[in-house]
């Protein structure tokens, strides 16, 4: 069984079989309090599958772009259920899940962009078109951050989907795909697309005489 | 749950300072400690977002390294302990998520601790120390808190007596540091350029001290009019054209922090009737800090407890002792709904445990 955990809008933790078949979603929308969620969400989730931790055999982890603090919530968790388990966490770009959500409901024909909420009046975007060989949706160019702003001019009319909370069961799947064909799609460092806000000093402010 | 010799894993995220720690009852078998301050030095000061991520980084090998260092594997373990706080919020969340991820793959008990009350728990798996007496004042010094506390006990009653109101001495120590041109940490760099200087060449300010502040603050610290004197005191020099004499200035202001450090601390001693206090966080690196409380506390009839530094600094072992603790008295593990609480008051020794209120 595969353990999906994403922390990048609210919070979301799916359980899947190994043949893809979904057995448990326990997610809150809530943009705010995944620390306080994460342990319950997964304890809901095993008990939704009436499962123990013994029979998870991969952890996979939403790896952003989304808000820093709440983001990494869920990777440290992934993590720390995976060393728990003594199992591997498979890496996996949030807008991975929501573009297999999109194909698998609507299959689109064209290219399209999965935009999430970045703050500070920016987008995060992804432009996918369909799936490849190995069922993994087909990511074209990086995900970028955009000014909110400029979006309709930059996608010129693509088909643009803002998705405002994530579904772990198609993370999952796709973790799982990415498995099976013996691929990552991301590093361990979570898609953070900022910089920390923090200057070196200047010289010390004068408090005057 | 009553195990006289439980094995807790402890984790602690709360600054800059990835520790994993791993005790048996009160003998520590590990303190495994990633930094992340060489990050932070360019920026002068701990950047929140640095060392959230540095954590996010560390928490994976450090608890394997800290496993290797035990000889013990997870499985072998009674209790996960977490810091849930005081500290900075985004450190002490991943922590926080690690440890439910942990508990839950491992079906173990899970419990969330305080902080500053872990720093009291170092002294308790400190090797061939005597057993930690009550009551203790504690007074505990580093970049992030600046705390007098009343121990009556250590799982269920700690006073916060008073902290800082504005800077922690730590924090002083880097920002008087960047004033006289020196780098960051500020600590050491004060120490060595003040071991030349002469402590009495300047009388800087101590903070909070006159009588009318004595009677609202009696307890309570403030170190950012130090600061301001002291820079006050090298912009006028710079503004006559003399050259800044740093070893005096250095020594003079860690004189004034250690004065009014070891002066609150030993009052508190006096005016509670406790003759012992316990030092803890990682400004007790400071040696003149460590020697003036040790020569003031023997003219006073005062007992000094100091855990080696290893153990003063931010840790995990410390959590998992406290942890411990808890177990040892028969005290229930918190339930999953905790998070992380950037203010977590010292009365909260011990986080959400089972039947208690979780707001
Ligand atoms: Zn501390």
């Amino acid at each position: 069984m595969i353990l999906a955990v994403d922390t990048s809008l609210g919070t979301a933790v799916a359980l899947v079989e190994a043949d893809g078949h979904a057995v448990a979603d326990a997610s809150s929308h809530d943009s705010l309090g995944h620390a306080e969620v994460i342990g319950d969400l997964l304890t809901r989730a095993l008990a939704e599958a009436e499962s123990t931790p013994a029979e998870v055999t991969q952890v996979v982890a939403g790896m952003g772009p989304g808000p820093f603090t709440g983001l990494r919530i869920g990777i440290a968790a992934a993590r720390g259920f995976a060393l728990g388990r003594g199992i591997s966490v498979m890496p996996v770009p949030s807008h991975f899940g929501a573009a297999l959500s999109v194909i698998d409901a609507d299959a689109p024909d064209t290219a399209f962009a999965i935009v999430t909420d970045a703050r500070r009046r920016e987008v995060a975007v992804s432009i996918f078109e369909g799936l490849d060989a190995d069922g993994i949706p087909n990511l074209i160019g990086e995900t970028v951050l955009v000014p909110r702003a400029d979006v309709d001019e930059r996608l010129r009319g693509m088909h643009a989907i803002e998705v405002a909370t994530l579904d772990a069961t198609a993370l999952a799947r796709v973790g799982l795909r990415a498995t099976i064909a013996g691929r990552t799609l991301t590093g361990p460092e979570p898609l953070y697309l900022r910089q920390p806000d923090a200057a070196a000093p200047t010289a010390p402010k004068r408090v005057g005489l | 749950m009553s195990m006289r010799e439980p094995l807790v894993l402890g984790i602690e995220t709360s600054c800059d300072e990835t520790g994993i720690g791993i005790v048996r009852g009160r003998t520590l078998l590990s303190n495994t400690i990633a930094s992340s301050m060489d990050e932070h030095a360019r920026y002068g000061g701990v950047v929140p977002e640095v060392a959230a991520r540095a954590h996010l980084e560390a928490l994976q090998p450090s608890i394997a390294a800290a496993l290797a260092e035990a000889s013990v594997t997870l499985d072998d373990l009674d209790a996960v302990a977490v810091t849930s706080g005081p500290g900075l919020a985004g450190a002490l969340m991943v922590g926080v998520g690690a440890a439910k991820g942990l508990a839950v793959a491992l079906d173990k008990p899970l419990y969330a601790v305080n902080h500053l009350v872990g720093h009291i728990a170092a002294d308790i798996v400190t090797a061939d120390a005597d057993p930690l007496e009550y009551p203790t004042i504690a007074l505990l010094v580093s970049g992030g808190h600046t705390s007098l506390l009343h121990v009556r006990d250590l799982t269920t009653d700690v006073e916060l007596l008073g902290e800082t109101m504005d800077d922690a001495a730590g924090e002083a120590f880097d920002k008087v540091a960047r004033l006289l041109g020196l780098p960051y940490p500020g600590g050491p760099e004060i120490d060595r350029a003040a071991a030349e200087g002469d402590p009495t060449a300047i009388r800087f300010p101590r903070g909070l001290s006159r009588a009318s502040d004595m009677a609202k603050h009696r307890y309570d610290f403030s170190f950012s009019g130090l600061k301001t004197a002291v820079a006050r005191w090298v912009e006028r020099c710079e503004a006559e054209g003399r050259s800044v004499p740093v070893a005096d200035v250095a020594a003079s202001f860690r004189e004034a922090v250690v004065d009014v450090l070891v002066t609150k601390a030993l009052a508190a001693c006096a005016d509670l009737g406790v003759p012992r206090l316990l030092l803890g966080g990682g400004v007790i690196a400071n040696r003149r800090l460590r020697d003036a409380a040790l020569a003031r506390a023997a003219d006073a009839g005062v007992t000094v407890r100091i855990p080696p530094l290893s153990l003063c600094t931010d840790n995990g072992a410390m959590i998992a002792a406290l942890a411990a603790e808890l177990i040892a008295s028969g005290r229930e593990p918190s339930t999953l709904a905790f998070g992380a609480d950037s203010t977590l008051p010292v009365t909260q020794i011990h986080v959400a445990a089972r039947g208690a209120e979780v707001v």
